[in-house]
């Protein structure tokens, strides 16, 4: 445990690459799974279509896959046999982040829908009857439920920085390239470096309470 | 609702009768699928079970000096004399060995394949920035690696050189991928070239290739809950008539994965 926090404490350099490759594959994947999962949830919510409960039971399975199982599929489809073999994408960033949006982008989608769903049904026509714009009330509806959307973004974030298997598979664990905390807290484990484990370990924990902090404030502040 | 899953798992549980033996191992003689002829023989013979943990060398030795396995049996020689030494494993013996090689894409950028030694075929890869994947998981062939650049007297780093802290199979497979050079053990190679791998042995057959196997039992006297006694056991059936004539056997489309000594 001493050990441990003396590195934290010296910034030794490959916590702060793994800490740092972490945040910013987590950054990006949830801008990404934010952008597709919160119009998917909104417009889901907010319409009434054929086939409505069934896309639900959906995003609701896609929210329970394994992540070694996406980490497989897009493996097959980067790997150099694979359908998109030739963007040579397998073992970087981009890779790790392809999977990490797929992992999160259901769940930002499942909780904006139940954000919405917990909202004034009113709000959509109402917005509608006063001269809105079909686009107008969904950002008016997006606006009402501001909180549960930003819980919905920080259930993505923390799906992200805490999962193993999709950086594990897609990223492969390169030092000071694609090892995140995560895989970095797995490795050292199996070469039986308990304290350099522990201290990734510290470090996540703070990350993880530093953001959520964060949005916390963010929530917060009324417009 | 939870009283049902609990008896349920309490009936599912099998009778703990058995005795088990706790091995500590390297990815390669897991990887290279020896363990899978190797260990049922024996568990039939002293009606037991053979609990394997397959991780790199440094972590199966550093599992025995915690007590937490009966049996280690890894390769790299200078750590289990260390081992030995400091009092926590006994009883070493040469179980078998088999060579270290170079692999790489078939194209070979980096010319491995002229090389005159395997420090000389190091430098070549190093010089042309070649990527190289490392275990990078102070295994066995890990140590062996850093060695190698050592004797090149070269200290690799840079974007070429990609330290990834993973098992044989996966190293190969990353290398297969990212068409990378990396060092690997012959008896993990051989059990992926057939359709697993394209890559191809670019530089072998050097004395400081050799890569011998040992297995040693955990001291009872430092571990007095080590199962010295099965561990022993094991130890004797590997070195003995029948698990040399299982391991000189074992084969891999073909190709002979590990060789015993004196036959």
């Amino acid at each position: 445990m001493r050990t441990a926090i003396d590195l934290i404490l010296r910034l030794d350099q490959d916590v702060f690459a793994a800490v740092w490759t972490s945040l910013t594959v987590a950054g990006w994947s949830v801008i990404f799974a934010a952008l597709l999962g919160v119009p998917v949830g909104l417009s889901v919510a907010a319409h009434e279509f054929r086939g409505k409960r069934a896309t639900i039971t959906v995003l609701n399975t896609l929210m329970a896959m394994p992540t070694v199982v996406i980490g497989l599929i897009v493996y097959s489809l980067l790997s150099r046999q694979g359908l998109l073999g030739f963007w040579g994408l397998l073992f970087s960033r981009k890779a790790m982040i392809i999977g990490e949006v797929l992992l999160a982008g259901p769940i930002v989608a499942n909780y904006t829908l139940s954000a919405v769903k917990a909202a004034d049904f009113r709000i959509v026509p109402t917005a509608l009857t006063l001269g809105a714009s079909r686009l107008g009330a969904m950002v008016q509806l997006g606006r009402e439920v501001r909180f549960g959307v930003v819980a919905a973004v920080i259930a993505g974030f923390g799906r992200v920085i805490s999962e193993v298997g999709v950086a594990m598979m897609l990223g492969g664990n390169i030092r000071g390239f694609t090892r995140t905390m995560t895989t970095a807290i797995a490795v050292e484990t199996s070469k039986g470096e308990f304290a350099f484990g522990l201290a990734l370990g510290i470090v996540l924990i703070a990350v993880a309470f530093s953001i959520n902090v964060l949005f916390h404030f963010a929530q917060e502040s009324r417009p | 609702m939870l009283a049902a899953v609990v008896a349920a798992a309490l009936y599912c549980a099998p009778a703990e009768a058995q005795q088990r033996l706790r091995m500590s191992t390297t990815t390669s003689t897991e990887n290279s699928g020896l363990l899978k002829v190797l260990l049922p023989p024996f568990e039939r013979q002293n009606s037991c079970r053979v609990d394997v943990v397959a991780v790199g060398t440094g972590a199966a030795l550093k599992l025995g000096e915690a007590g937490d396995v009966d049996v280690v049996f890894v390769h790299a020689r200078k750590l289990e004399d260390r081992f030995v030494a400091a009092g926590f494993g006994v009883n070493r013996r040469d179980v078998m060995y088999n060579d270290f090689v170079i692999l790489g894409p078939a194209t070979d950028p980096a010319k491995v394949r002229g090389a005159g030694t395997a420090a000389e075929a190091m430098r070549r890869v190093a010089a042309a920035q070649a990527r190289f994947i490392s275990r990078g998981d102070e295994s066995g062939t890990h140590l062996k690696e850093q060695e190698l650049w050592e004797q090149a007297g070269i200290k690799p780093a840079g974007k070429w050189y990609q330290s990834v802290g993973q098992g044989m199979g996966e190293v190969i497979m990353m290398s297969t991928e990212q068409r990378a050079y990396t060092l690997a053990d012959r008896g993990t190679y051989n059990a992926f070239r057939h359709g697993k791998t394209d890559l191809e042995v670019l530089f072998q057959g050097e004395k400081g290739l050799f890569n011998p196997y040992g297995v040693i039992a955990v001291n009872p006297q430092k571990f007095a809950h080590a199962n010295y006694g099965l561990a022993m056991k094991f130890i004797e059936f590997v070195m003995g008539p029948e698990g040399q004539q299982i391991i000189a056997d074992y084969k891999v489309a073909g190709d002979t994965i590990f060789f015993v000594y004196g036959r």
